[in-house]
Parts: structure tokens; sequence; C-alpha cells
């Protein structure tokens, strides 16, 4: 069975098991519009007289016709707009890597603006020999590079109760996946020679939010990196310029941004960011604490209600993206029926531990209704859940840690909504 | 799960080091930790320490170790009232927070919920939630008031978080003292209403060795549409969620 035939079938009985959609109606091919002027047989303005020329444009930007592809943000979430979110446009994004002015932020005290030459790490309390550093200082220590997603752990949790708001930005846009450069955590703690007694450490920012969170010593000495580099360029000032910390795999509010302090103690704090927030509240009452891990998830960026099908019936690819907090993707799986059957989804691009992998489902598309999903299996055999297996555990109060599969309907005429199917 | 530094590190240095008779020590006692570590430290020598920044001094660790645990460590000596911290709350926080700690608009309630833990909408407040009246103290010393933080004297963040411990009726006197001796012997309602993270024993369903590829569930219907719960911003008049071209 080939791979262009394998889906009609599932489409067909999906459709004759009646999911109360017409399948009639193909979609028409956009008009390609445009200024006739400047395409053939005609030679175009661009031809005919000379570009800007170099550097004149000193800090290059994207071109002026995808003004669209841009952070967004959801007013009616938050009190303040300094202690809020802004999300990625996924929808918009191919390959692994999110642009340094399109990563999504999450600030709790507005943007530092940091000058770097007063900006200073501290290292203490149960070390052999308390360390403070310059950003110059730190830049002197052996360097890593790791490709890793940061993923908030409030990605997706508007949609607990439902399918709610229309756009895979806003319902997975919590995430960017940077290569980052900095020194290895561990490097600095051996410099600063942990004690036996030391288990955790307590890492702030040097912002309005004095963001502190408890981090066990295990992952410190594991994989976390102090970085001032993303992307090759330095950290942007809403992602924690001259500084932050990397925790890979785990929440994003633990990858604490303008990192000014390490503290090394015997227990963890129970901060305000560990406490009445990043708990995830259970049907019983009881909230589960210290829910680090991101766990397996995937979503399909394209098509998506932001990114309608535009070219009409016909052969179509769906792109999507996959990760988890526990290791590597092993595979993505794709439904065109609502999670009835599914077909092996092809990764493309490197699969890196802890990263964001690209996914493409390429299929001839008869213009009949569907309802997409993706399911991710990682290295540890855990499979992405439905929203339902999810609940069925952690009722819909829980806030973080949504990693429930995403279905979006695309209509006959090519536009995607988000749904939930049962 | 790695070792503590301590005991695991010197060991690693050495399996970094050309001996086999070290690489083999080295394996036996880091067993559990050494793939995590298998990326780590390539190019560091044996024992190599880089002697790069310097020591801060004792007047520097003060001024920005601040931070409070649940046993009362790093509490700086002080004291407040709630008297006296509910004229500062209304003065400085009561815009945002309320009067009563029942939140303005979409600020935070700071007061209230008590038993809602289990109900439709739960409503977690310093009361109904907090495990710890520590972390009252020390988030509130750290970042309040929103805008202005640090902005207050030590006493004036105890007599405030005495105020909010009233407002949630965990102290009940106005003459109430909050101090560096008895802020961590205050318990509070919620204290074991916090369990660890047990995602790896109670979602273990989720492990699975070949997932359902056909046939997998009957065929299904759309329950719950976000274009007719139409919250999402839009661009332009068209109606479309921002970001459509």
């Amino acid at each position: 069975m080939s791979k262009m035939d394998s889906p009609r079938q599932s489409r067909r009985s999906f459709l004759a098991a009646g999911a109360g959609v017409a399948a009639s109606v193909l979609a028409k091919p956009a008009l390609a519009g445009g200024n006739p002027a400047n395409q053939p047989p005609n030679v175009p303005e661009w031809t005919k007289s000379l570009g800007e020329g170099v550097a004149v444009r000193p800090y290059g930007k994207p071109s002026k016709f995808e003004k669209d592809v841009i952070r967004r943000d959801v007013e009616w979430l938050t009190a303040s707009r300094e202690s809020s979110v802004s999300f990625t446009p996924l929808h918009e994004l191919e390959g692994i890597i999110t642009p340094n002015g399109l990563c999504f932020e999450r600030h709790h005290g507005g943007i530092a603006e940091i000058d770097p030459a007063d900006h200073r790490l501290m290292i203490h309390g149960l070390v052999e020999r308390p360390l403070i550093l310059t950003l110059e200082e730190l830049k002197r220590y052996p360097r890593v590079n790791r490709i890793h997603f940061m993923e908030c752990a409030a990605n997706s949790g508007m949609e607990w109760r439902g399918a709610q708001l229309n756009g895979c930005q806003f319902t997975h846009g919590m995430i960017h996946c940077v290569q980052y450069t900095g020194v290895s955590l561990r490097t600095l703690l051996e410099e600063a020679g942990v004690k036996t007694s030391g288990k955790w450490l307590l890492v702030e920012g040097a912002d309005a939010a004095a963001m502190d969170r408890s981090l066990p010593i295990e992952k410190a000495l594991d994989d976390c990196i102090i970085a001032y580099k993303m992307n090759g360029e330095a950290l942007y000032p809403e992602q924690g310029y001259p500084m932050r910390l990397v925790v890979p795999g785990w929440q994003g509010n633990l990858w604490v941004k303008w990192l000014r302090r390490i503290k090394v103690g015997d227990q963890p704090w129970h901060t305000r960011e560990e406490t009445s927030k990043y708990t995830d509240l259970m049907p019983d009452g009881k909230a589960r604490r210290f829910t680090w891990s991101m766990d397996a998830k995937s979503v399909i960026t394209s098509p998506s209600p932001q990114a309608p099908i535009r070219h009409g019936k016909g052969f179509t690819i769906i792109s999507g993206l996959a990760w988890s907090g526990n290791g590597k993707v092993k595979r993505v799986d794709v439904s065109l029926d609502g999670g009835r059957n599914w077909w092996p989804a092809r990764l493309d691009g490197p699969v890196l531990d802890k990263a964001l992998t690209r996914f493409y489902y390429e299929f001839d598309w008869n213009g009949e209704p569907l309802l997409l999903q993706s399911r991710v299996q990682d290295e540890t055999g855990y499979v992405q859940p439905s929203k339902a297996e999810l609940r069925k555990i952690r009722g819909v109060n829980s806030i973080y840690h949504n990693n429930g599969i995403q279905t979006w309907h695309v209509q006959a005429n090519g536009e995607v909504e988000n749904v939930e199917v049962a | 799960m790695a070792s503590r530094p301590g005991m695991c590190r010197p060991m690693v240095r050495s399996r970094m080091s050309k001996s086999p008779k070290f690489i083999a020590l080295a394996l036996i006692a880091c067993t559990l930790s050494a793939p995590a570590f298998a990326q780590q430290k390539t190019e560091v020598k044996a024992g190599s320490r880089y002697h790069i920044g310097r020591a801060p001094t004792a007047d520097e660790i003060r001024g920005w170790d601040i931070d409070v645990r649940p046993d009362g460590q790093g509490l700086p000596d002080g004291k407040g009232t709630v008297a006296q911290g509910e004229k500062l709350f209304m003065d400085n926080c009561s815009s945002c927070h309320g009067e009563f700690g029942e939140g303005n608009g979409r600020w935070p309630v700071l007061a209230g919920g008590k038993g809602s833990l289990t109900s439709d909408n739960p409503v977690k407040t310093v009361g109904s939630y907090w495990p710890y009246a520590s972390t009252v103290f020390d988030y509130v010393r750290h970042a309040m008031p929103y805008g202005n933080a640090e902005s207050f004297s030590v006493d004036e963040y105890y007599a405030l978080v005495a105020y909010v411990l009233y407002l949630n009726d965990i102290v009940t006197d106005q003459n109430f003292e909050l101090n560096n001796k008895n802020l961590a012997k205050i318990k509070m309602p919620n204290e074991q209403g916090f369990v660890m993270d047990d995602r790896a024993a109670s979602e273990k369903a989720f492990w699975q060795k070949d997932p359902c590829m056909k046939d997998c569930i009957a065929p299904v219907k759309i329950t719950a549409r976000a274009a007719i719960i139409d919250v999402t911003p839009e661009d332009g008049k068209d109606g479309k969620p921002r970001g459509v071209e």
C-alpha cells in the first residue's frame, strides 16, 4: 500500500461513519494575486533598478512581505503586560531553530535592560570557594554549544477545558528552540567546589521579579548551561541578556533569565514559583510539586487555523514539530481521521536530545474534510496521550503540562479550526 | 540519578585521564551517573581549576542573599504587626489586590478560597493553597510591590506578611506580631496538600511498546470548537486569527 493511497482509506471510513461534515465541496486553489506588471512576460521593477547597497541594513530584518510573522499575545490572559506571555508563530516556521526575534517571551517583571558591565553572577552557600564573576570572566570558561527546546510549563494550558484558542501559535507557541552557547553549570560548580551536603541550588534572576527556583544538584551537574549566546549572537534582552540558565528538557520557568545568583543549599526553598505557581492541582485537591520535565508532545504547524490550505486538493504537505523533555523523538505518527488510524511521519533534519524535531507527512488530499492529529513517541517509549487520557488522571485544573494530542479540523474549503473530538 | 558531587566528581575527572585503571574505577563508582556525564568535561585535566573570577565579599553576599526557607533559614531580624501591615497594605497593595485581598480585576486574589481546591473553579490563595508562610515573606520581599520591588524595610515586610496571614484567618489577632522567631512556626492550612511529581507511576500507561496504528478507536465526532468560543485575538476585518495572510 503506497503512502499516497493509505490515508484515503482512512478518510473514507471516517466519512462513512458520519462525522457530520460535508465532503462534497472541493477546496478551490487561491488566486495568485499580485501585480501583473511585475509578472511574465513583463520585466519587474526590481530588475530595472538598483536595490539598496551593503550595510544599508546593518542588522538585517525579514522581508517586509513577512510582516505577519511576529510574536503575538492574548491580552485577556493576564492582568499586566509585564507579567505575561507572547507566543512564537510556529505556523510560519520550518526546521527546528527558532529565530531569536521570534522566540516567545514570558516575563514576571518586564524585560530587564542590563548593562553587562554592571552584571554579576554570584555562586555561594554550601561551596568551598564562593565565586563572583563578570560576563567577561564567564566567557573565559570552556564553552559548550547545545540545541534545546524551551517550553513554558503553561504551554497549551488554556486548552485544558476544551478547544479555546484558534491557532497553533496560541495553543502551542510558548516554546522555542535555539542553539545556546555558554558554560556548563557543572564547570562552575566544580570551580566553586560544592560541599557534600550541597543537594539543591537556588537560582535567581536580576529582574524586577527576582525569579527564583530550586534546582536539584543532580540536574545541575548533568546538562545545565549558563548561556550567554543564542543562535550565535548575544542573548536578546527578553531572553535574559546577558546570561540565562538552560535546563534541558525541564519546564521553562526554571530557565532563569538575567541570572545573577546561585546559592547551594541542602533543601529546596519552596519559592513562590514552585508552590503557588508551577504546581499542578489534581482532582483530589492535592497538587503535584516539582513537575520539572516536559513530557513528549507534538503539533501539526501547517495546516493549522492560521495556515489554512489555500491550494485546493492535490499533493499536500503536513508539517509539524515533536519534542520530549525526556530524550530524543523516536517516531511521530499522523492521523487524518481524529486518531482512528495512524501513519508514520517522516522525521527530517537533526533529531537531537531534548530539542524540537521536524516531521512531515505528505499525501494527496482529495478535498474532503480531515481531522488531523500527530502523536509522538520518545526514546523512553512514552507515547503522547490524548487529552481525554490526560484529563482522566489529572482533571482540568492542573494548568500546566498539557501535552495532549491536538486536533485540527480541515474543512472542505481548506479552512482549519482547533477542535476536540470524542 | 547522578551521584552527589563530592562523591563522584574526582572519579569523573579520573575517567577523563588516559589511565585504563582509573577508567575502570570510575565506571564502577559512577555507573549510574556516567551516561549523563558522557559529553561533559572532555577537555579538563584531573584536578584542574581555572582560577577565573574572585571570591565575593561578605557584604556583597549579604546584599543579595535574602531568600527564606520553610524552616526559617534566611529570615532577617525584624518584626511587624497585623495593624501596621494593614496600613501599609491599604496604601501600597490594595489598589491591585483589593482591601481584603480579594483581588481587583485580574490581579491576584490573596485571601479566601478555603475548601475550593476540589471544586470546578479552585481559588488558590495564600490561605487556601500556599504550603509555607516563608514563601510569602520570600516572595513579597523579593518582588512586591509590583513595579516598586524591594522598596520597604524588613520590618515593613514582616508587617505586610502578618496582614496577609490575617486576611486568611491564619492569625486572628490584630496585635499579632510576626517576627524572625515565629514566622517559621506558623502552620499553613494546605501544607500537606502537595505530593512529589509521580507521573512515572500514575501515568505509567502512557509508556507503550507499539502504539496502535489501525482502527484504534471508534469513529469520532467534533465535540468542541475554538471558533465558537471566539476569544482568539484577530488582526483584520475578516475575523481570522492573527497571523493569517
